[in-house]
Order: structure tokens, then sequence, then C-alpha cells
């Protein structure tokens, strides 16, 4: 889709273990994930995922349509580098990988 | 006593100019930099104020002449152009004149001032009066008040520092750091005080923090939005309005991620803006920390502490001898104390390479304008220090390779544009530590160098034969042989043919090495590897037939058995096999020709000098000492396989095996057994 447009190598995942399991699988530059996803969410997924040590720095930006701050807040405490409020535009996402790989 | 302050003033003007040159040859890469313009001027304030107090009334009467030109600068009223850097610079080299009070019959400092006073469209007077006016000395009263404020114009002061979990966030700061040099920045400094010993270090945890000095154009929004992703405190320190030009100090307005506000933020470019300058980073306000002390007293100490540290091993070998556990106990405090002042000592000597690379600077300048090659020079590792006996030695040789890669190794920007090149060249300074060796680098990013030309050259003077087999290191080496050059013709900056072969010989006084990478089209590479001190080093103590020497330990990487089917004498198959790799080997016996045979047990120490690595076949290892080298006397100096001699602890001599020397020896072993003993005899 747009980031593969964008040449980037995308590993999708169908929800949050699947996540975890190919986060733990091989190394990632940048992870985006939804907060609210089926058999582990978002914070779940971070949390479970920064236990591990190929899960250090990792940049985690969260997506979510949710904008409360004491869900930014824990997401924050679990590890996620960013939050972003959906809706949001392909240029808006790309810029935001953009700004975490530098 | 005026004497003693004279000659203090003398010095502070030296240290004042190296800093003011640099700062105007920075300026000609940062033309916009108002940091730069800040310390030319209060460079400039400073000699011109030191110099009215001593007395020099013509210096600073000169100064201020020149200090007016840069207070135009620094109010916007007047740009910086290659017309008036190069005036300031020829102003600047006026001053060592005036402080010795010499005349000035042909009129130059007269015609200098004129030029300068003709950028500013005016008079002195109209200028100064435009200084008078200045609110920021009126209100200030006190001077250096004044200067604090005036220092600090038009700069925003950044400093952050990221959460502890930041990095097992995934926050790289150097990303944060490339934006922020996006936004302007003119200055940055790690700030490590938050950095814990090794033993505690965590490595998850980001420790240090960061000063910044940004454009005072930058607001607290734009930093905000560097910030976005990172965890991190940080606080932009503006300045206050001109409604409050008293309140030298404003309050650095601290700004949580949370709400970051700052004053600067709302303050129209044109208002001037005034800030609070934290001097603590420059150099100077730490004088009161440093005592400046004549060098010959350093050396002097230098000498001491070697004397010292003989007699220490002689009665070490004393007490061993005579079995006394009371003397034993008070030789090995000794030694311990003699070690803590020998590196005290030793550090006191260090000089950092900064000091050199002022010079150079200019030196690439004056020569990048006269050979018409627009080039940037850029220096990397210019903290890293090196003893000052060595710096000494090491400018004329930097001096020479600079000017070879300008002269012989750049080409005309035109024919850079056509092999496809940026037009401005690049020589690169790069000094690093590299264990108990510096290395200095001079890259160039010029035509580089053709081996077969060189072949050929070679060939034609008769330097080698049109036989010899030869690397393509070997091949560039050939430039060091006396009366040897490449260039097509003879320029008055290089090109005689009598530089490299002394740069050699000086690099070799200093048991350094040298050598050069080049890639043909793509540009060229003069390594120098250099001890960090010359005076005591750790030394290797070896036995070949009854005679001591010495291996210097930073050279010696293994030591390992001989194995005994080595151990018979053979052309073809002097190598061993270290884990896997070959390393070739020298019998230091039949080296030095010595009779009878040695005892069983043979050891090899491996050495290495620059890329190569060779074992030496040793009779016996009898330890490490520290080894205070003592010059070879005249009649010797030509023995190259040896670099010195030292005193050992009974009172007798060993000699300083010259490991770079030996490396080569072995390379060239392979063919001519017999010639390499000549040499070493020679």
């Amino acid at each position: 889709m747009t980031l593969q447009e964008a040449g980037y190598d995308v590993v999708e995942a169908v929800d949050g273990q699947d996540g975890l399991n190919k986060a733990l699988a091989q190394p990632m530059d940048a992870i985006i994930t939804d907060q609210n996803m089926p058999n582990l969410d978002g914070l779940g997924f971070i949390r479970a995922l920064r236990q591990h040590p190929q899960g250090k720095g990792v940049p985690i930006v969260v997506l979510s349509t949710d904008s409360a701050e004491d869900l930014k807040a824990q997401a924050r405490d679990a590890g996620a580098l960013g939050w972003m409020v959906k809706p949001f535009t392909q240029d808006k996402l790309l810029a935001v990988i953009k700004k975490v790989l530098g | 006593m005026m004497d003693d302050m004279t000659a203090i003033f003398r010095e502070e003007v030296r240290d004042l100019l190296e800093s003011l040159e640099r700062g105007l040859l920075d300026l000609k890469s940062r033309p916009e930099d108002m940091g730069l313009v800040n310390q030319v001027f209060r460079d400039l304030h400073t000699v011109k104020g030191s110099g009215a107090m001593f007395g020099f009334s013509e210096l600073a009467a000169f100064i201020h002449e020149f200090e007016t030109v840069f207070d135009q600068v620094r109010s916007g009223n007047l740009a910086i152009g290659p017309e008036l850097l190069r005036l300031a610079l020829a102003a600047k080299d006026e001053i060592p004149g005036l402080v010795e009070g010499e005349a000035d019959p042909e009129g130059r400092r007269v015609a200098i001032l004129s030029g300068l006073q003709g950028l500013l469209g005016g008079g002195p007077v109209a200028a100064e009066a435009e200084v008078a006016a200045a609110p920021a000395e009126a209100g200030a009263g006190e001077a250096d008040a004044g200067e604090a404020v005036a220092a600090g114009e038009g700069v925003m002061r950044l400093s952050f520092r990221l959460s502890g979990a930041a990095l097992a966030m995934g926050a790289r700061p150097e990303i944060v750091l490339d934006e922020l040099r996006g936004l302007g920045a003119v200055a940055v400094e790690a700030d490590l005080a938050d950095v814990p010993p090794l033993d505690r270090l965590d490595v998850e945890a980001c420790a240090i923090g960061w000063k910044m000095v940004l454009p005072a154009s930058v607001t607290a929004a734009q930093v905000e939005e560097v910030f976005l992703f990172v965890d991190a405190e940080w606080s932009l320190e503006g300045a206050a309005t001109e409604a409050a030009p008293a309140v030298a100090e404003a309050a650095p307005v601290a700004a949580a991620k949370a709400a970051p506000v700052a004053a600067g933020a709302v303050v129209k470019p044109e208002v001037k803006v005034e800030a609070k300058v934290e001097t603590k980073s420059d150099a100077k306000s730490d004088a009161g920390a440093t005592i400046r002390v004549p060098a010959e007293r350093l050396d002097a100490l230098m000498d001491a502490v070697g004397e010292l540290v003989t007699a220490e091993a002689r009665l070490t070998q004393l007490a061993r001898d005579l079995r006394d556990p009371a003397l034993i106990a008070t030789a090995e405090q000794i030694t311990r104390l003699a070690g803590g002042l020998r590196d005290a000592t030793m550090t006191m000597r260090m000089v950092p390479m900064r000091s050199l690379v002022g010079r150079f600077r200019r030196l690439v300048l004056d020569l990048s304008d006269k050979l018409g090659k627009p080039v940037e020079f850029r220096v990397t590792g210019e903290d890293t220090e090196l003893d000052k006996t060595v710096i000494e030695k090491l400018a004329d040789p930097l001096v020479h390779v600079l000017r070879n890669a300008l002269d012989h190794g750049m080409e005309l920007p035109d024919a850079r544009v056509a092999a496809g090149k940026p037009r401005e060249g690049l020589v690169e300074l790069v000094a690093e530590h590299a264990g108990a060796e510096v290395l200095i680098k001079v890259r160039d990013d010029g035509k580089g160098m053709d081996p077969a030309k060189l072949r050929e050259k070679a060939i034609a003077k008769g330097i080698i034969t049109p036989e010899a087999q030869m690397t393509e290191a070997q091949i560039f080496a050939l430039i060091f042989e006396p009366g040897f050059s490449t260039a097509e013709a003879v320029t008055d900056l290089s090109g005689r043919g009598v530089g490299m072969d002394v740069v050699r010989r000086t690099i070799d006084a200093l048991r350094g090495t040298i050598q050069i990478d080049s890639a043909l089209g793509r540009g060229t590479t003069v390594t120098l590897r250099l001890p960090l001190t010359l005076a005591i080093i750790e030394g290797l103590q070896i036995e070949v037939a009854g005679e001591q020497y010495i291996l210097p330990m930073p050279n010696v990487q293994e030591i390992v058995e001989l194995p005994p089917e080595k151990v018979e004498p053979s052309r073809t198959e002097d190598f061993l096999d270290v884990r896997g790799g070959f390393v070739p080997f020298l019998r230091l016996r039949q080296l030095f020709d010595c009779a009878g045979e040695p005892g069983p047990g043979q050891n090899v120490v491996i050495v290495r000098a620059g890329d190569a690595r060779v074992g030496i076949v040793v009779d016996r290892i009898i330890g490490t000492n520290q080894t205070v080298i003592k010059q070879m006397s005249k009649l010797h100096s030509g023995v190259r396989a040896l670099s010195g001699a030292t005193l050992l602890g009974n009172g007798s001599i060993a000699l300083i095996l010259d490991v770079g020397h030996l490396v080569g020896m072995s390379r060239q072993q392979g063919e001519a057994p017999q010639a390499a003993r000549q040499e070493v005899l020679a």
C-alpha cells in the first residue's frame, strides 16, 4: 500500500498476538500499531514486546481513534514513542515514519 | 614586576590572536554565524582592553578601528564578505608588530585601516558615534555587563535531556540533533555531568544532556515539533525585550514539553534581543583554574622523573638481591609513587592538536587562494592530545603533507567538474586515538596518485630497478625517497622533492610511521601513526644471546612459543600459524649474527606496526618495565633497527628495538635476507 510505494518493507499483522510473534521473529526498524485489536490490544502488545531484548529500542507509534490523555500517558509508560489520532492522511503517516526513522 | 605583566600580556595576545584567526577563518565558511562574529568581537575587545592597560596605546587605537567594523557586523549594518575577511586577517597579522613596537614604514596599517573604513562607508567618527548611542553600552554601566549582553545578542539557548527510558522506546538522539541542526544550530555542547562511571553505566539509559545555540528566529513551537516523538525535558532560553534593558539576566524560561514557553518566541526579529550569556563553556573563564608554566620547566620535570624511574628500577633490583622484606616493601611503594608521578607529569605535557590546527587553516586558505583551487578544510579530533614535543615536531611535516594535498593532489575547479566532482575540493585533517598511538590522517578528494606513473618515474630516476616486484603501498612509499618528485613542474610551494623524505625522517625520529593510500581519481590519504609520548614508554624486556633488548609494549600483540619444527632456520618456512593467520618471523640471533646456540624454549613476540604484523624470535622473555628512552649517540644514529637505549635496574644497558623498521625488514627478507642484514649493520 502507501508505505510500500514509499519504499518501505512492510510486515502486516492481523492482531496484537500476531504482531508480537512477527516483531520477535525478525528485527523491525519501526512499528505502527492500532490500540484496539483482538487478542492483544496495543498497550498489551507494547508491554509484551518491551519485555524482550529484541523489542527494546524499536520506535513504536500507536494509532487510535482515542485521544484521551491518560491513555496516551499509559502508552508512553508502556514504551510507545508516539501517538497518532485517527483519522490521518497518508502524507501525515509518511511524515511520522520519516521523523521516527530519521 | 611590570615586565612580568607585559610578558603575560604578550602570551595572552598570542592566544587571543590564535582564537581570532580561527574565528575569522570560520567566518569564511559560515558568514551568518553570529556566535563567531561575537567571538571575534570579544577577542578584539580583550586585546584592546589589556593593551590599553599595559600602555600599548598605539595598539589599542589600531584595534579600536578594527573592532568598530565588527561592531557594525554585529549590529547587522555590515555583511561579512571576502574583502572584509581579507582586510581583517591582514589587520590581525599587524597586531604582533604593534605589540613589539615595530614601526610601519610602508604604511600597511594605515592602508588596512582605511580599507576597513571604506567598507563602513563613513569615517571612524561616525561609526563611533553610533556605538556610543547603542543602548546596551549606555545602559549597562559596567563594561563587563555590557559585554555579556552584547555577546549574547541574537541567539536562543536550548538545553535538553532525553528521559532515561527514551532510548529503549526507540528515540534516537542523532535524529533530534540533525533536526535541530536543520533549525540552524550554530553550536552544540554535550553535558556529560550525569554520565555515571562505566561500572554503573546503564546501557539503555541516555545520560547525556545537550546545550545548543540557535538563531534568535527559532520559536518554541519549532522546538516542540522536533521533540514531538521524543520523551525529553527541554528548555529554551530566550531573552527580554528592549523594554527592560537593565535586566541583563533574562530569567531562563524553563519549559516542560507540555507547556513550552519562551520569551524569544514572541519577539519580532527586528527588535533587539538581549540574553544572558553563559560564558562557562568559554575556555577563557576557567583561566583561574589554569596555571601557565614555561615549557622548559616541564622538560626539566620530565627529565627528573626519567632519572627517578631509572633510580627506582635500580632500587627494586637491589631490594630483590638483598631479600630484605622491609626494603622490598619500601621499594614497591616507591615504584607505585614513581609510576603515579610519571603519569601525572606526562599528562601535563599533553597538548591538544588544536594549537596546531589554527596555523593549518590559514595555510589552506592562503594556498587555495593562491592556487585558485577552492577547498573546504575540515578538521575532526582537534582535542586529541599529544606530547608537547611530538606536537612541535609535527607541525612541519603536516604543513608539507597539506601543501602536497593542495598543490599536487587537488585538481583545478574545471578539471574537478569535468571529472564529475564538486567544484570545491575537500581536504580533511583527522586526529584520533588508537591504543597508545595517535592517528593523524590528511585526506583529500583530489586526483589521487597513479602507481604506474610513480613506478616509471622511480625507474627513470634509478631509485628502483625495472624488475622490482612491488605492492601498491610500496610504490606509494617511493615518494618518500630522497630526490623523488612527481610534479611535472616545480612550483614555489612544493615539488622540489626535498619535502617528503624530510617528512618521513621527522616521523621516524618521533618513532612513528607514515603510510599512503591513494585511489586514482578519488584522492589520497596520508596516515601518520605517532606514539603518545616520547620520553618514557612501557617496554617488554627480552634477551638474545645474553644481551638485553626492549620492545615497546604498545607494539607487542602477543607472545607465543616457537614450535619445535621451526627451531631450525629455514629460508622458505619462517612463518607461524597464529590462530589461522600466517605471520612471518625474524630471528634476532640470525639478524644480529650472534654466535652460540639458543637454549630450549625460544619465544616469538608478535609485534605490530601499522597494518603489518611480524614475529620476533627471542631467547628469553624477562618482563615488562618502565623504559626511559635515551637517544643513541651520533655515531649510532645510522643503525635503523634500534630506536634508542635505556638503563636497566642493575645499571646495564638495553637497546630499544625499532619495531617499524623490523617489520619493514621482514618484508624484504623474503627476497634478500643478506641485504636486510647488511642494512641493520650499515
